[in-house]
C-alpha cells in the first residue's frame, strides 16, 4: 500500500490541561503547566461572534488559529478539514430535550449551529476563506480518518491543508453513549513540501486490521487520551513535541495507520 | 492552476426516494412529471408542510445480525443498497480488489439522530437512555458509514462527510483523491438522510419550510419541502468499466459569508462550478444539463438562477428536481447525481416541477418541462449550510473513450 508523506508546518492544542502546543512540550519535559481557562479565547472570531459562538466553534477555531499562526500561512488560502466524532454535544442535548417536550420552541440559531460543519463555517467566514472546507467523522477513528483525508487533499491538490479535530464534552443523557468526558481540540497544518516552519515529516502507512491498543506507549498520560474521542491525537502531538518517533492510529473502524514522524534538517 | 483529472467510471449507481425504489422508479416518475411529495404525515406534533417520504421503511427491518444498527436511517440505507443489483456490484468489487482496497465514503447531515430523539422521548425514570437505545454507534454522526462497513464487510478507508446539504456530493471528491493517490482501487460513495424531528422543526424554526409543495424557481415560491433518500455509486478506474458513465470532475468551495444564507453573488457556488469545469477540462458550452440545487428557498434560487444565467449559453439546460423528491438534505448530492446520470443514460432533461411562473432571474437555460435530447455532459450542484458548495460533472462513456 502506498505511503503518504506530508510535512507538519504548525500545531494547535486545547484541553483542560493544555492551552497550546508549547504547554504539551513543557508537560513532556516535566514542567507543571497551569490549566487554561475553560473557554477557549478563539481570538480569530470577531468579538460579537465570539460571544455568541457555541463551545464546539470556540474550541475548533482556537486550535485552528494556533496552528495556522505557527505555520506562517494565510488562513484564507488554506483548504480545511474539520473532524469531530460527535459535533456539538451540548447543542445535540438541547435539541433532543426540546424536541421531546416542545418541538415548536426549537431555537433557529441553535439549529443552524448544530450542523457538523458549523466550526468549518465559522472558520471560513472569520478568515474570509473561499477554499474548500470539509467536515468529517469516523466515530473513535475521527482523528486518523481526518488526517488521512487532509493528507490526501494536500497531496492530490499539491497545497497546504488545515486539519482540525475537536470534540466538546458530553452533555445530558447523551453523555452515556458518547463517552466524551472533557473537551479536546487539536490542529495541524499539513504541507506537501517542507518549508521554513516545518516541525517534521509525517509518513502515513495504512495497515489493515484493528489496533485497539495503539496508544499504550505514549509519553502522554493515558487518562488524557481516554477523556475525549479526539484526544487519540495526543500520542502524535507528543511525537511532534519531542521531534521524532512512531505511533499508530485508527484510520477507520477496521483500518490502522502507522505514523512515522521524522525530523527535517 | 487546476489540472484536468483522469475520469473515473461510475460502474453502478442507484437511488431510493419518495419517487420509489431504484433507477427505473425515478426515470418513470420524472418522465410522467409525478411528484413524490405528500402532506406531512411524519412529525409527532402537527407541522403543516409537505414531505418527500419513502414508503415502507417502517416495514423493512434490518437483517437480524445487523439489528444493533436498527434505526430509520440505516433501514433506508439498507433498502437503497438492495436496489438495482447494487449490493452485488459492491460484493464483486470487494472480491476483485480486496476488502481493504475499497473506500466507503458516505455523506449525511443528521445520520440517525432520529434514534437519539427517540431515546430522549423515552428516557428512563433515572434520566438515562432506555435499555434498547443503549447502542452508542447509532447515536453518532458516523452511524451510517459504520453500519455499511459492517454490513458490506469493507475494511478500507471509511469516512462520513457531514457538510449539511453538500455532504453526499463531496464524497465523490474524496473518493477521486484516494483512488488517484493509490490508497484504494474503488470507492463506494453515497449518502442517506431520513425525516426526523430535528430537521422538520429546525428548518421550520428558520422559517424555511413551505406550507405547500415546494416550487423551485417560481416567483411565488415559499420555501423548501423536506424529503428523505438513499443513494449510492461505485467508482472505479475507467479500465475496469469502459462502458460505464464517467465522473469527469468536481469542484468544492466556501462562501465565507453566513451560516444559513448563501453569498448574495453566489461567489462560493461559482468557484465550485469553475473548479469542476477545470478539473473536467470542460467549457460551459459543453454542458448539456445542470441539476440545480434549487431548494425553492427565496435566496438560494435567486442566487443560483443568476449564476446559471451569467455562466452558461441558452443551449445548456437547467432544472431543479426538488419538486419531485423534496430537499433530501445530506442525501441531496447523491440523489441528484443519480438524476444527472439518468439524464445522461436516457437523454431526458427533467422539467423543473413546481415552477409555473418563472422568477425573473431565470434565464433561457431553464427547462420548465421535460425535454428529450442527448445529454453528453451533466452537472449537479449542491450547496450546504456554512456556505459549503460542491459541483459534480458526469458524462457518457463514449465522450472520453
Amino acid at each position: 500500500m502506498s505511503a503518504l508523506t506530508v510535512y507538519v508546518d504548525g500545531a494547535g492544542l486545547w484541553s483542560p490541561h493544555l492551552a497550546d502546543f508549547a504547554a504539551l512540550r513543557g508537560a513532556l519535559q516535566g514542567e507543571a503547566a497551569s490549566p487554561p481557562p475553560a473557554r477557549p479565547p478563539a481570538t480569530l472570531l470577531p468579538a460579537a461572534e465570539r460571544r455568541r459562538a457555541p463551545e464546539s466553534v470556540l474550541l475548533a477555531v482556537e486550535v485552528a488559529g494556533q496552528a495556522v499562526a505557527m505555520s506562517g500561512r494565510e488562513p484564507a488560502s488554506l483548504p480545511c478539514v474539520f473532524a469531530s466524532s460527535h459535533g456539538d454535544q451540548p447543542i445535540m442535548d438541547y435539541m433532543c430535550t426540546v424536541l421531546a417536550s416542545a418541538p415548536a420552541e426549537l431555537s433557529p440559531t441553535r439549529f443552524h449551529n448544530s450542523v457538523h460543519n458549523a466550526p468549518a463555517g465559522y472558520w471560513t467566514i472569520a478568515t474570509g476563506c473561499h477554499a474548500p472546507s470539509n467536515a468529517v467523522c469516523a466515530q473513535r477513528a475521527s482523528f486518523g480518518a481526518g488526517l488521512l483525508e487532509a493528507a490526501s487533499l494536500a497531496l492530490a491538490d499539491a497545497q497546504p491543508v488545515l486539519l482540525v479535530c475537536s470534540d466538546t464534552a458530553g452533555a445530558g443523557p447523551l453523555t452515556e453513549v458518547t463517552a466524551s468526558a472533557a473537551p479536546f481540540g487539536c490542529a495541524l497544518v499539513l504541507s506537501p513540501q517542507p518549508g521554513a516552519c516545518t516541525l517534521g515529516r509525517l509518513v502515513l502507512h495504512l495497515c489493515p486490521g484493528s489496533i485497539a491498543d495503539a496508544s499504550g506507549e505514549s509519553a502522554v498520560p493515558a487518562e488524557w487520551i481516554a477523556s475525549s474521542p479526539s484526544a487519540v491525537a495526543l500520542p502524535l502531538l507528543a511525537l511532534l513535541a519531542q521531534g521524532a518517533g512512531r505511533c499508530r492510529l485508527m484510520a477507520a473502524g477496521s483500518l490502522g495507520m502507522d505514523v512515522h514522524l521524522e525530523e527535517c534538517a | 492552476m487546476l489540472q484536468p483529472i483522469a475520469p473515473l467510471a461510475v460502474s453502478a449507481y442507484t437511488a431510493t426516494s419518495a419517487l420509489g425504489r431504484g433507477r427505473e422508479a425515478h426515470r418513470r416518475a420524472i418522465e410522467t412529471a409525478r411528484t413524490g411529495l405528500r402532506p406531512n404525515d411524519f412529525s409527532l406534533a402537527p407541522l403543516e408542510c409537505w414531505v418527500g417520504r419513502v414508503d415502507g421503511v417502517e416495514d423493512a427491518p434490518l437483517p437480524t445480525p445487523l439489528a444493533v444498527w436498527e434505526c430509520r436511517n440505516n433501514r433506508l440505507a439498507w433498502l437503497g443498497m438492495n436496489q438495482d443489483g447494487f449490493l452485488d456490484a459492491v460484493h464483486a468489487a470487494r472480491e476483485r480488489y480486496g476488502a481493504t482496497r475499497v473506500a466507503l465514503l458516505m455523506g449525511t447531515s443528521t445520520a440517525s439522530i432520529g434514534a437519539t430523539e427517540e431515546a430522549y422521548r423515552r428516557l428512563d425514570p433515572d434520566g438515562g437512555f432506555p435499555e434498547d437505545m443503549l447502542r452508542p454507534p447509532i447515536h453518532a454522526p458516523h452511524s451510517l458509514a459504520g453500519f455499511l462497513a459492517e454490513a458490506l464487510q469493507l475494511e478500507g478507508p471509511c469516512l462520513t462527510v457531514s457538510t449539511a446539504c453538500s455532504s453526499s456530493a463531496k464524497v465523490f471528491a474524496s473518493a477521486e483523491r484516494m483512488i488517484r493517490l493509490g490508497l484504494v482501487d474503488a470507492a463506494l460513495v453515497g449518502g442517506v438522510d431520513t425525516l426526523c424531528e430535528s430537521v422538520l422543526f429546525g428548518f421550520n424554526a428558520l422559517e424555511l419550510v413551505s406550507r405547500a409543495p415546494c416550487r423551485p424557481f417560481d416567483r411565488e415560491r415559499s420555501g423548501i419541502s423536506i424529503g428523505e433518500a438513499a443513494g449510492f455509486a461505485l467508482l472505479e478506474r475507467v479500465e475496469a468499466a469502459p462502458d460505464a458513465p464517467r465522473l469527469l470532475g468536481y469542484g468544492e468551495a466556501s462562501d465565507a459569508h453566513h451560516m444559513s444564507t448563501p453569498h448574495p453573488e453566489g461567489l462560493g457556488a461559482e468557484l465550485a462550478l469553475r473548479d469542476a469545469l477545470a478539473r473536467a477540462g470542460l467549457a460551459p458550452a459543453q454542458v448539456d444539463y445542470i441539476n440545480l440545487h434549487g431548494t425553492a428557498s427565496l435566496k438560494n434560487d435567486e442566487v443560483e438562477a443568476a449564476l446559471i444565467a451569467r455562466a452558461f449559453p441558452p443551449t445548456t439546460r437547467a432544472s431543479s428536481t426538488k419538486g419531485f423528491t423534496g430537499h433530501t438534505l445530506g442525501a441531496a448530492g447523491i440523489l441528484e447525481a443519480v438524476v444527472a446520470l439518468l439524464s445522461v443514460e436516457h437523454g431526458l432533461v427533467p422539467g423543473n416541477l413546481g415552477g409555473e411562473d418563472p422568477d425573473p432571474a431565470c434565464g433561457p437555460q431553464f427547462a420548465w418541462s421535460n425535454e428529450a435530447r442527448p445529454v453528453e455532459v451533466a452537472l449537479s450542484n449542491s450547496f450546504g449550510f456554512g456556505g459549503n458548495n460542491a459541483c459534480l460533472a458526469f458524462a457518457r462513456a463514449e465522450r472520453t473513450a
